[in-house]
């Protein structure tokens, strides 16, 4: 019922061609924030149960299902974790120790506002952008605010005054000064197709031409592994080590200090979800039809394109979910190994190779929007040129490898060499015949 | 006899990361999608233990409700805790009976060699693991506790019959 009234409150006002403006602006705005606060908030919270459970199903366990058939385990978890008593080390800097976590929460949850998620809402003063703030630097601004993110846990780690917190801080930081790059240069593949860092303008653009994930395959890879490491997730945890650094940088907090970093890696996992979604995926476009992303703007509309949205942002956090639940973690030197030695050199010599095409689809006047069988050109022939270089890289950089060291590629003389030890180290058989 | 040990060759030539890594995702995901679980819910299903579980300690009665300990001695001489205390008395009769038999499950060790040395077979180590008190003191079984506990008691390793045929 509520849907129907709804749908046909939004057929009502079916002209709203001209955005909101003046009081009417700030208000809807206010109300944006709050839902949009109250919503996240609500998803942190259910994601610490996803995460349980699917822990839990992956080695085929049943996880939480006791507190309300396990839908109250985050409450339950979140009442504790406010009546635990609050500890505050002797040793620690304590106005840096107090304010490290505000610096991880805050930069979390604000980097949320720039992303589009769902077509315009019509209203009784004008059509609603479904973006908290749509500013025009969109993309350069999630740069900015996620690098603030990393003093958070580089100052926790610091101010704790306990070895291992120090070490957990300095990986991090270390670990998201690295992989921070890779992330900047693989998105500039995408604004090189975009024209535009505004995030609505990248969505309009994969709107009109396909999602970006086709033509920029490998940029598109190169963001997602950037973005675990980024969001300090499996496997580039080296901030947290469980096994190696107690908690890392949060090991001395507790109580709701704790609460909000992990508030923060969780609010992290949804902006990065929701920014290769965004950025690869088409954001709230619905593939196949232009139905969804030319007005007249409906509240139909405003749904189905925040279904869509959803559905790939939470695509992306079951995968971060299940990569967790998959992979080991990396050594320290691996991590960094990948980070400089092969993802940057990989993303640099990739953009080179895309600025070029890109330049070169240009100047034949290939056009950009679709045309044929539904497909751009544009979009096609790169798309075509990134398959050629995805086998090509899988070929001569993924193929014979050892896990370690990562970066080390054997020649055939060592390849030999192991070998021949490998064969000298295994155990003689024992004689037949005998018990 | 040597040790077999089993090493694997590395397959230097043919690895993949990206196979590798997308071989473990389908492992995982074939976990994640099956219905045959392993958990047991705890408090409302219990697993079976075995026969020769050692648990917590249960003292027999004869048929008058009395227990069968004759106070001989011999289990707090086998002790290897020394967690048995036993003050021996004697009635008019001159039949032997403990005065005192207490057992502190703190400091036992679950050996079950009281059970074993027994010669009236009153003493029994159980087949039980719920053990829970608010106290440490409520970990010392006297004599009348031992003999009100109900649960099944451990079937001993019967050198004639070994796999408990």
């Amino acid at each position: 019922m509520i849907v129907v009234a709804l749908l046909q409150a939004g057929e009502r006002y079916y002209n709203a061609s001209a955005p909101v403006t003046g009081w009417p602006w700030l208000w809807l705005t206010v109300v944006k924030l709050l839902v949009i606060f109250t919503i996240l908030m609500v998803t942190i919270a259910y994601l610490t149960l996803a995460e349980r459970k699917i822990a839990a199903w992956i080695q085929d366990r049943i996880g939480p299902n006791r507190v309300g058939k396990g839908w109250g385990q985050p409450l339950a978890d979140g009442l504790k974790n406010i009546m635990k008593e609050e500890t505050l080390p002797d040793a620690a800097n304590k106005l840096i120790f107090m304010l490290a976590p505000l610096l991880a929460f805050t930069p979390a949850l604000i980097t949320f506002a720039v992303i589009p998620f769902a077509s315009p809402l019509p209203t009784r003063w004008g059509y609603m952008e479904m973006v908290l703030a749509d500013i025009p630097i969109g993309f350069l601004y999630i740069l900015a605010v996620t690098s603030v993110g990393v003093y958070g846990i580089v100052l926790a780690g610091w101010s704790s005054n306990n070895k291992y917190a120090l070490l957990g801080g300095l990986r991090s930081s270390a670990q998201m000064v690295s992989y921070e790059v890779a992330m900047g240069m693989a998105t500039v593949a995408v604004l090189l197709l975009a024209g535009n860092v505004s995030l609505p303008a990248i969505v309009r653009q994969q709107q009109t031409m396909g999602w970006n994930v086709f033509p920029l395959m490998i940029a598109c890879f190169v963001f997602i592994v950037a973005s675990f490491a980024e969001t300090n997730r499996l496997p580039f945890d080296l901030a947290e080590a469980e096994s190696e650094l107690i908690a890392g940088y949060h090991t001395e907090y507790s109580s709701f200090k704790f609460s909000m970093f992990f508030i923060a890696e969780y609010s992290n996992m949804i902006t990065a979800a929701a920014l290769t979604a965004t950025l690869f995926f088409g954001g709230w476009d619905i593939p196949g039809t232009q139905w969804d992303n030319t007005p007249p703007w409906t509240v139909l509309k405003t749904m189905v394109t925040l279904g869509a949205f959803l559905v790939k942002t939470f695509f992306f956090i079951f995968l971060f979910m299940w990569v967790r639940w998959t992979l080991p973690r990396f050594r320290y030197d691996q991590l960094m190994a990948l980070g400089w030695k092969v993802l940057l050199p990989l993303v640099l010599a990739y953009i080179t190779i895309i600025g070029g095409a890109v330049l070169a689809l240009d100047a034949l006047g290939i056009p950009r929007t679709v045309q044929i069988l539904g497909m751009s050109p544009y979009w096609a022939i790169l798309g075509m040129l990134n398959m050629v270089l995805a086998v090509a890289l899988l070929i001569l950089l993924d193929r014979g490898r050892l896990v370690s060291p990562s970066a080390a590629r054997l020649s055939s003389g060592d390849l030999a060499r192991e070998r021949a030890a490998r064969v000298t180290r295994r155990a003689p058989a024992p004689p037949q015949g005998t018990l | 006899m040597t040790i077999r040990v089993k090493v694997l060759e590395q397959p230097v030539q043919q690895t993949s990361y990206v196979r590798a890594l997308l071989q473990g995702m389908s492992l995982t995901f074939k976990h994640l999608i099956t219905t045959q679980k392993k958990t047991t819910q705890y408090p409302e299903v219990k697993d079976t233990i075995s026969r020769r579980w050692r648990g917590t300690h249960r003292m027999l009665t004869d048929e008058n409700g009395k227990a069968k300990c004759v106070a001989c001695g011999l289990c707090p001489q086998i002790c290897p805790a020394n967690c048995i205390k036993l003050v021996p008395g004697e009635d008019e009769e001159g039949n032997r009976y403990p005065l005192v038999y207490e057992i502190d499950e703190f400091r036992c060790i679950f050996c079950g060699y009281c059970q074993e040395v027994c010669p009236e077979e009153a003493i029994h180590v159980g087949r039980h693991y719920e053990n829970a008190e608010y106290s440490r003191a409520g970990f010392v079984y006297d004599l009348e506790r031992l003999t009100a506990q109900t649960h099944p008691v451990c079937e001993m390793w019967d050198p004639a019959d070994p796999k408990g045929e």
